[in-house]
Parts: C-alpha cells; sequence; structure tokens
C-alpha cells in the first residue's frame, strides 16, 4: 500500500487529539479502526496531511448499559465486542443482529462503531441502526461536548455533522419505552460487500402493541434513508399480516434506490419490502409464542 | 523386503506439502521479497480512458521529484525499438502507448525511483494530453460499419475482425439438421472473469553491464518461454538471460502472458544499470492483465425424438481487447473451444468462430481451464440441459443416451479429438446415486409448500488436458513438450528439477512421490526445484492442467533411467548378470534368492565409489517427454439448489463432484484442487465478472467490485473418486487442476434453471446474483448479456 505522504500523531488522551485536529485546521483525519480509512489512502481517494490515531487513548472501548437502560459505546468499541456482547443480545436486538452482518469478521476485529458512524457511508450498518433507534452522537471539541442527534449528524454521502477539531467519543442509545424488538436484515452479493439493501427495525412494544417503530434503510439511496415516519404507522397498533403489510409498503415507498450492478431501482425496493416484512413477522411470531 | 511404498511417500500417499512448511510459517520467498543491492522502484502510469489519441505527455514535474532515477514514455521505448511486442498469438502488443491508448489501464509511462511511494508520486506529476475516441466495448459495437478502427496501427487491418475461424464438418453436420425432428436452440455469454492470484505480476530486471548479464525474476508460470521470448523481443544472446521465478502467489494462467511491466522494467534496467523492482497493484492486475472468456455462444442441437443428439453446430464471437494476446495453441484461433461435446458420441458437429477488438484489456488467458475449455464445457452443459427439456426428456437419462460408452474407446470425436479411456456412466451414477437423484422430485413438491423452490442440475464433461502432443501443440513455434532432470546424491538422496513450475499445486510433494514410486527413495529425500532458468531443464511450463501429464511423466521416465542404470550397478555388487537382477521397490535382488540383495541407495554410493569397469561415474539423467496424446479426465458434478423466490437468493444444499483423474499420486492434493476449481466455478456461477460501461471504464477493478467468493459463502462439497488410468500416461495420471473451474459452473447455472423450469426461462447468463434470478422468475423472460452499470 502506497499512501500518499502524511503525519501520524498516536495521542493518549482526547484532549491532546482535540487539540491536534484544532491545530492541523480541517486537513487532519481521526482513524479508529481504520477499516474504511487505510483503504481509501491506499486508493489515495484520501489523502489527508495528517491521521490523528485514537488508539492509544484509554478507556474508550466500552460499551455499557446505564441503569436507566441507556446503552453507551465507545468511540473503540470494535464491532466484534457487539457482536459477541452478552448484554446486547436480549437488550438491542437490532444491534445485536447488525453487529453479525458488518463487512466480514476479520474487519469486525478491528473496525470501531463509532468509526462506521461518522464515516457516513451510505450502504453502512450501523448509521441505519442509530437512526431507527434514535440514537445521538457525543463530540468533543474544544469548546466541550455536545450531543447530536442521529437525525442531524448524518448530512449526506461520506459527511457527518462534526467540525474538523470534534472527536466522536461516544454513542448513546436511549432505553426502549417498553420491551425492545427488532432485527437487522442485509442483501449482499458477498460477505463484506456493500450491501444491495439492508434494513434496521426497532420496536418498542408494549404487550403486542407497538408503542415506538423506528427503521432506516441502508444502500438504497444517496444517503442513509431515515424511515422512522414511514414505519410510525404501526405506533399504537399490533403486528396483524394486514398492519405489517401497509408497514412494509409504506418503508419501501421511503427507498430511494438507483439501478446499478446490484440490481434494478423496482429489485431492491421489492428487497426492503420484503426485509421489513419478514422482520415485523418474525417479531409477532417470537410474541405470540411468548404468550 | 519391498518397502511399504505409503509409508516412504510413494504413489497414492496424502502426503502433507512439503512446500507448506515455509508458507504457513510466512517464509516463503515471493518476487516481492527479493532485495538486490541498490535497487531501485518502478511504477507505471495507465489510462485513465479506453480509447485515445495521445496528444502530448508532460514529464517534466515527474523528473523534478526528488528521488526519481528515470521517467519512460511510449518515446523511450520506441528509440529501442520496444513500443511493441508480439503477442502468443502472432499478433502485436503496445509495451507502452506512443500513438493512442486502446484500452483503460494501458501503459502510458513509468518512473523509476528510489522508493515506492516517491515513484507512486511522480507518476501523479505527469501531465498527458489525450484525444477522446468512441470506445468500443463489445463485439457487436465492433462490427458496426462506422466503428472507429482500433488497430489502426496495423497496415492490413481494415476492420476490427481479428478472425474467421472454423473446424468441423459443416455439410455433415447441415444434413444432421435436415434429418432431426427436433432442433434445440440456446445462445449464451461467458462473461469476462479474471483469474486474480493473491499475488499480483511482478518483476526484478538487474541487468549487469559488466558481464552483460540479464537476471529477471519474474512471477510467470513459464520461465523457458519468457527467457525466449526475452531473447527474442530485447534481442539479448539466450545464455545471458536468465530468469528466475521464485515462489508464485498463484497464477490460474494469469502469469503466463508476457506483459509490459517486465519489459519495462528490463528496459529500465539497462538504462539506469541498477536493478529495478517493479510490483504490480491489485487494481493494476485486475484491469490490465490477462482475463479469460468474453466469448458469446449460438448454439444449436440436431435431436432426434428418441434422445439421441445428430448434431452440433456452434457459432461463437468472442471479445479480445485491444490486442490478441491469447495464450494458446498456434493452430488453434479460439484455444480448444472444439473440444467440446468430446463426451458425447455425436455424428456430426461444426464451430465457427469469429475474433474481434475492443477497447478493453488484452490477453485471453486459460483462467484455469486448458484454452477456453471452460467455454466449451460451460456451453455443452448448458445447450445438453436445454436440448433435454426440449426432448422432454430427463437429464440424466438424456445424458446416458449420449454419453461415449466405456467399449468405445479409444473415440474420435466429431471434432477430431482422440479420446482414449473413460466410465462415463458409473461417475454419473456415482453421483446421481450420492445426491438422491431418485426422490429429489418429491422432495421439489414438498419444498414448494415451503415456499422454496428446488433445483437440481447435472454437468458431465470430460476436457483435454496436458498439452501437447508436439505435433499438434505448440505456442509460437516452441513444442509442447517437458522434462526433468534428476541427480541422485551419493548417500541416495536426491535432487529433481522439471521445467514445469509450481504455483500452488504441490510440485515439491508430488514429484518427490513419482520418483519414490519408481525408485523407492523416500520423498523426504528428495528436493525438488523449479523456475530457474540456469539451473533447470527447458519445459513450457505449468498452465493447462499439464504438469502431472507431461512433466510428471518426464519425472518416471527420469526414474527409470536411473533405474536402470542402478540395476547395472546392482548386478556388479552382487556379481551376477544384471539377467539375473530382479526389482522390488528400493532395492535390487538376486533372482531366487531374495535375500541376496542392494538398496537404491548402495547403488547410489557406488556410483561414485565402485562403478564397474567402462561405466561413467555418477547416477543422473534427464528426460524430456512429448506425449502421445492428451489426458482426458472425466468429471459428474451435481448440484441441488434452493430459491429464496422472494429475493431470488439461491442457496447451495449440495454439491456432488465424482472425478475421474486416473490414478491420484496424491489423493489430498487432488481433492484440494477439486475444492479450489470448485469454489473458482461458484464464484463465476454467483458473482464474478468484469463488465465496462459505456464509456469504457471497467467495472471490476478493486476486490469490493471483483468479488472472490470467502469461506462464508462457498458451500460444502462432497467428493467421489472413479480411476480410470490414462492408457498411455507412464503412472496413469490423467490432469486434474483445471476440472471442476471447467465443468462446475453448469452445475450451479443448470440448478438454478431447473428450478425456474415451471418459469419457462431458458437462460439466466452468469453471474446468477439475486437481482437476475428474481427478475427472471418475476417476468418468465431469460436474462442475458453482462448485467447493467449505470443507472437508468
Amino acid at each position: 500500500m502506497y499512501p500518499s505522504r502524511f503525519d501520524y500523531d498516536a495521542p493518549s488522551s482526547i484532549g491532546e487529539a482535540v487539540a491536534i485536529l484544532d491545530r492541523s485546521g480541517g486537513e487532519a483525519k481521526v482513524m479508529a479502526g481504520g477499516q474504511s480509512l487505510i483503504p481509501m489512502l491506499k486508493l489515495r481517494f484520501a489523502s489527508p496531511e495528517r491521521i490523528v490515531d485514537i488508539n492509544n487513548i484509554p478507556g474508550l472501548d466500552y460499551h455499557r448499559l446505564d441503569a436507566d437502560g441507556t446503552l453507551r459505546i465507545g468511540a473503540l468499541c470494535r464491532h466484534e465486542d457487539l457482536e459477541f456482547s452478552e448484554t446486547l443480545a436480549e437488550s438491542h436486538p437490532t444491534l445485536y443482529a447488525a453487529a453479525a452482518v458488518v463487512a466480514d469478521p476479520i474487519v469486525r476485529t478491528r473496525g470501531t462503531f463509532v468509526g462506521s458512524v461518522c464515516h457516513a457511508d451510505p450502504q453502512g450498518d450501523w448509521a441505519a441502526t442509530m437512526i431507527a433507534l434514535d440514537g445521538r452522537i457525543v463530540a468533543v471539541g474544544p469548546n466541550g461536548r455536545r450531543e447530536i442527534p442521529m437525525k442531524d449528524f448524518v448530512l449526506g454521502p461520506f459527511t457527518n455533522a462534526l467540525a474538523y477539531n470534534e472527536i466522536a467519543v461516544e454513542a448513546v442509545i436511549p432505553p426502549a419505552k417498553g420491551k425492545a424488538r427488532g432485527g437487522y436484515l442485509k442483501l449482499e452479493r458477498r460477505i463484506g460487500d456493500f450491501a444491495t439493501a439492508s434494513v434496521a427495525v426497532a420496536l418498542d412494544m408494549d404487550g403486542d402493541v407497538v408503542r415506538r417503530a423506528g427503521c432506516a434503510l441502508a444502500g438504497v439511496g444517496g444517503k442513509t434513508i431515515d424511515a422512522n415516519a414511514a414505519i410510525s404507522v404501526l405506533n399504537g397498533k399490533p403486528l396483524t399480516p394486514d398492519n405489517i403489510e401497509a408497514a412494509a409498503d409504506a418503508v419501501a415507498a421511503a427507498a430511494d434506490p438507483r439501478t446499478d450492478h446490484r440490481g434494478s431501482a423496482a429489485y431492491k425496493r421489492q428487497i426492503v419490502k420484503t426485509f421489513v416484512s419478514r422482520i415485523l413477522t418474525s417479531v409477532a411470531r417470537t410474541e405470540q409464542k411468548a404468550a | 523386503m519391498a518397502l511399504d511404498e505409503l509409508k516412504i511417500g510413494g504413489m497414492g500417499a496424502s502426503r502433507r506439502r512439503v512446500e507448506d512448511n515455509r508458507f504457513i510459517r510466512g517464509k516463503g520467498r515471493y518476487v516481492d521479497d527479493i532485495v538486490l543491492p541498490g535497487m531501485l522502484h518502478m511504477e507505471i502510469l495507465r489510462s485513465p480512458v479506453a480509447h485515445a489519441r495521445i496528444k502530448s505527455i508532460d514529464t517534466s514535474a515527474a523528473w523534478e521529484v526528488p528521488g526519481v532515477r528515470l521517467v519512460i514514455t511510449g518515446d523511450t521505448m520506441a528509440s529501442r525499438n520496444l513500443a511493441w511486442m508480439p503477442t502468443l498469438s502472432y499478433d502485436t502488443q503496445a509495451v507502452m502507448a506512443t500513438d493512442k491508448v486502446r484500452f483503460q489501464g494501458q501503459e502510458v509511462a513509468a518512473v523509476i525511483a528510489d522508493d515506492p511511494y516517491i515513484a507512486k508520486d511522480a507518476c501523479s506529476k505527469i501531465v498527458v494530453e489525450y484525444e477522446q475516441l468512441p470506445p468500443i466495448v463489445n463485439p457487436f459495437q465492433a462490427q458496426s460499419p462506422d466503428a472507429p478502427l482500433i488497430r489502426d496501427d496495423k497496415e492490413t487491418q481494415t476492420s476490427n475482425k481479428i478472425f474467421d475461424w472454423e473446424i468441423g464438418d459443416k455439410a455433415a453436420t447441415d444434413r444432421a439438421f435436415e434429418e432431426a425432428d427436433v432442433v434445440s436452440k440456446l445462445e449464451l455469454h461467458y462473461p469476462r472473469s479474471h483469474p486474480s492470484p493473491l499475488e499480483t505480476c511482478g518483476s526484478i530486471a538487474d541487468y549487469d553491464r559488466a558481464t552483460g548479464k540479464l537476471t529477471v525474476y519474474m512471477t510467470t508460470q513459464a520461465p523457458h518461454i519468457i527467457r525466449a521470448a526475452v531473447a527474442m523481443v530485447a534481442e539479448l544472446p539466450e545464455q545471458m538471460i536468465r530468469i528466475v521465478s521464485p515462489d508464485l502467489g498463484g497464477g490460474f494462467g494469469n502469469k503466463v502472458p508476457v506483459y509490459p511491466g517486465y519489459v519495462i522494467s528490463i528496459l529500465a534496467s539497462i538504462l539506469t544499470e541498477r536493478p529495478v523492482k517493479w510490483i504490480e497493484d491489485r487494481s493494476g492486475n485486475l484491469i490490465s492483465t490477462g482475463f479469460g472468456r468474453d466469448v458469446y455462444l449460438q448454439g444449436e442441437m440436431a435431436l432426434r425424438k428418441d434422445g439421441k443428439i445428430l448434431g452440433v453446430r456452434m457459432h461463437t464471437i468472442s471479445d479480445h481487447g485491444a490486442f490478441y494476446a491469447d495464450a494458446q495453441p498456434t493452430k488453434f484461433k479460439i484455444g480448444l473451444m472444439h473440444s467440446a461435446f468430446a463426451a458425447y458420441d455425436i455424428p456430426a458437429a461444426h464451430l465457427t468462430s469469429e475474433g474481434w477488438y475492443t477497447n478493453k484489456a488484452p490477453g485471453g488467458v486459460a483462467y484455469r481451464c486448458s484454452f477456453r475449455v471452460t467455454e466449451a464445457m460451460f456451453f455443452q452443459e448448458r445447450m445438453i440441459h436445454a436440448a433435454a427439456n426440449d426432448l422432454g426428456m430427463d437429464q440424466a437419462e438424456f445424458r446416458k443416451v449420449n454419453l461415449v460408452k466405456d467399449d468405445m474407446f479409444p473415440y474420435r470425436t466429431a471434432f477430431g479429438f482422440l479420446t482414449d479411456s473413460g466410465q462415463y456412466g458409473k461417475c454419473l451414477d456415482v453421483a446421481l446415486e450420492a445426491i438422491g437423484y431418485s426422490t429429489f422430485k418429491q422432495e421439489q413438491e414438498e419444498a414448494r409448500k415451503r415456499g422454496k423452490l428446488l433445483g437440481l442440475g447435472i454437468s458431465t464433461m470430460t476436457e483435454p488436458l496436458g498439452a501437447g502432443n508436439s505435433r499438434e501443440y505448440d505456442i509460437i513455434g516452441i513444442k509442447m513438450f517437458d522434462s526433468a532432470e534428476l541427480r541422485v546424491h551419493m548417500t541416495g538422496k536426491a535432487i529433481l528439477r522439471t521445467g514445469a513450475k509450481t504455483q500452488g499445486q504441490g510440485h515439491e510433494t508430488t514429484w518427490a512421490q513419482i520418483v519414490a514410486h519408481e525408485l523407492g527413495i523416500p520423498a523426504d529425500d528428495i528436493v525438488v526445484e523449479e523456475g530457474d532458468t540456469d539451473t533447470a531443464p527447458f519445459g513450457m511450463g505449468t498452465y493447462a492442467s499439464r504438469s502431472t501429464p507431461v512433466a510428471g511423466a518426464a519425472v518416471a521416465m527420469v526414474s527409470r533411467k536411473i533405474r536402470a542404470k542402478a540395476r547395472k550397478i546392482a548386478a556388479h555388487l552382487l556379481e551376477v548378470s544384471e539377467e539375473d537382477i530382479e526389482w522390488e521397490l528400493g532395492r535390487f535382488y538376486v533372482r531366487g534368492n531374495n535375500e541376496r540383495g542392494v538398496t537404491i541407495q548402495d547403488c547410489a554410493l557406488a556410483a561414485y565409489s565402485n562403478v564397474p569397469d567402462g561405466m561413467e561415474p555418477g547416477l543422473e539423467n534427464n528426460a524430456y517427454y512429448d506425449p502421445p496424446n492428451l489426458t482426458w479426465p472425466f468429471a459428474a458434478y451435481l448440484c441441488k439448489v434452493e430459491i429464496d423466490p422472494q429475493t431470488g437468493v439461491w442457496d447451495v444444499l449440495n454439491f456432488v463432484a465424482v472425478d475421474d483423474c486416473g490414478v491420484r499420486i496424491n489423493p489430498m492434493i487432488v481433492e484440494g484442487q477439486i475444492m479450489g476449481g470448485l469454489t473458482e466455478a461458484y464464484a463465476m456461477a454467483s458473482m464474478q465478472y468484469i463488465t465496462f460501461d459505456e464509456e469504457g471504464n471497467c467495472i471490476g477493478s478493486n476486490f469490493m467490485d471483483y468479488l472472490l467468493p470467502t469461506s462464508w459463502e462457498t458451500p460444502g462439497f462432497e467428493l467421489h473418486e472413479v480411476v480410470t488410468p490414462c492408457p498411455h500416461h507412464p503412472i496413469g495420471a490423467k490432469g486434474v487442476g483445471e476440472c471442476a473451474t471447467v465443468g462446475g459452473p453448469a452445475a450451479f447455472v443448470n440448478a438454478v434453471m431447473n428450478a425456474l423450469e415451471h418459469t419457462g426461462v431458458r437462460n439466466v447468463d452468469m453471474p446468477l446474483m439475486p437481482n437476475r434470478v428474481y427478475e427472471a422468475l418475476q417476468t418468465g423472460q431469460d436474462v442475458s448479456g453482462a448485467p447493467p452499470v449505470k443507472g437508468e
């Protein structure tokens, strides 16, 4: 790999890292897992003057549940930590389902949740789950901390709301209002391929009634598609076949796919519909069995 | 007492691969591991456009980058008469563009610098002014009367056509079609693919002006052919050229041709008088080096109602890119396409082929097949599948009616090949039994109730492996035989060298097993060396599954020569006449008295210390082997798939492979070859293709766009064997390295087509990506050609 020349820093505190970014005036790039950044350096799609490697900063590799059920994911929490998380399976089915299909097993050992969200790839998995779960990003800059709701965080393809001198240090996912249910389905030509289409669905259930439904889509638009409004047709309703179909249709209509070598726009829309329907049907079946 | 052959690692032993000792420790020595004193690094600037006239090249800024030693353009090459070179198909190919660029990725300039980073930086400072010309991205555009002439460098070229070629009996075939009850037609496209070995191409050229010797470390499957080619192209005396092919990280045909990068690095070393290393990056490898396939077929079969095939017509239209640089035997313009239907008893066949230039990368190599046999067998098995359906006959039954029967060998095919052995029906029966063919229909019904579509596909084929014989097979006039040289040392240990070149096949392991089988020297006592033209005997290299059929035979023959001399020594040591000496594995003894004997090791010691009067000392020899015929392995591949009709996603439920490759030297290695080949077959069937947009941009220039399946997607394979020894090979072996890649794709595709049968769909072209299968299911229409690359 022969990237363009760059300087490299590996600070040991967030304060130090922010200071370096601030001094660099927008010519530096933060590296966490590096699983997207390094290929871009290799292809010279990215040629930053400076890389700020945050892997030496202690205390960022956590994911934990607060007493109220808020999930906090530190900037150095690897995909693999979530894939094999003992708490997540029960508390956050949408994230847990996505963790197993992010990229490939090799990338998952190194890549980070927060880094992937910041990368804002329209085909990225985690940004979709964050939108569906109404999460937010905690950023630290020279003027201190701020929280950015996910709906304001991804501005477009590969563009996020962070200022050049800010670092995303944590992702926050609010507690479910009721039982957390949901899932994540992705169609890819091969493991590690960009998604042809993927669907994140998160439900807060009150008995057999959906209290809040969240949904986002990857791979079917110029950026991650926020389908929360579309799936809100389920709010206050039970998961009957008719309601499921209405929700699947509404979400499919919210997709904005393009025809390419992964399939036609109509095909991708059909996949979205099928996947929404499958996730919801699977939740409905599980709830029935439980009841 | 004779040795236990399996214990000494002889024939049939699944001996662990000795080369893996270094590979799994990261101790392989590949071209990029080699560092020479004073070595410089070269980077190639490639054309971003597919078809354009070069108006100017400004290299001044590149020269000014600190650490840059040399910048080469087409003019530099031309000044040494090296701007063009001959190809392996009697065409010419640009080494570096002088007049115009003819495909995206073509070599336009090169920078030689102190390190590869500097070279890459400086390349980006070269300014090339292009005047764009309309690109031609498929052979149908190439035929248009107003298509621009791609090869305007050739005085005699007036269109984009490269060749028209035909073989077979047209009149007899026409008669067969007149007599037919049913004519089955099928049009197919075998998409462009790329062998993509993990190690890309590269070289280190080291020209020593003091001695006049040029040493080139190079990623090549055929070092001896390269030496000959360099002697011709660079006009250097052959004894002053040494080509060394060290460990290779895969080849699959990609490393047979002579690439511009090699030639440029040689000139760079001559000009700088320093060693120059060139290591191609992944995109360079995918967009500029030898591809596979890219052939369209119009196929027709003449059928009798009872299922008998009366005749076959094939017309192929092939896309060779900007230069006709296919590596293939001279006589045949479209490789061994006419090996199609060799497994079937068909009275008449006729093949016509046309080849076209396009603005795409050149070098239709044999991607893990014996010269376009992959296309031949894919077309054959897809046509067979369609024909059985058109007749309303069972797929297995239709094959049984038409496959060549055991008692028909030697069998002359309609296209003129001579097949010599096989048990085709038995192989198919073993496969049908293993996959549960008799209960499949019932299984299919049950799956329908679950909302799933099941399909079962069959592919049965024999293929010509192991070119030559040299009467019929040569590459640019160099005859296709091969060689082995064996030196047995005083202590009975040995070194074996051959003209082949391993690139993952395990020659270091298997060749020693052949020697062990012939001489009783334990395989562990034999070192195998290949790839250095200064030490190895001349050979044509490794591709077309030819190593075991040709070089492997030479190994057996040279071992027999050694044994013949050792027998004389044994007679001398045992003080009896040679006629009274008997051989058993590892030792000679006196007839009638097994106790009284000497080992092969005793003979080796005597060869250097106690030879009979009049005998030359030493125990070494060589053998050049020119096979009497190709070898003809047979395979029956059966695949069962399940389709999710809501997404078009298909999963392989079961895959059964029955291979008859004759006698197996190392069964473990053979199984590994079959597994690897089936994986590549699955890749092509399911996800792999290189296509181009209308501007000639290559879609597939990296591993995110050009997909290699991982262990995650790759299905399990159930392997079985049938053994019909090759009648003419000294140890009864046949080629096997490519069978699975060649025969595999049709099994997957036929399985999916079988699952779609109720829709009336006759064909979905590869790759069978879920969206294409879904489209076929929804529309009931065929899905043809390469997938689209741009939005509507």
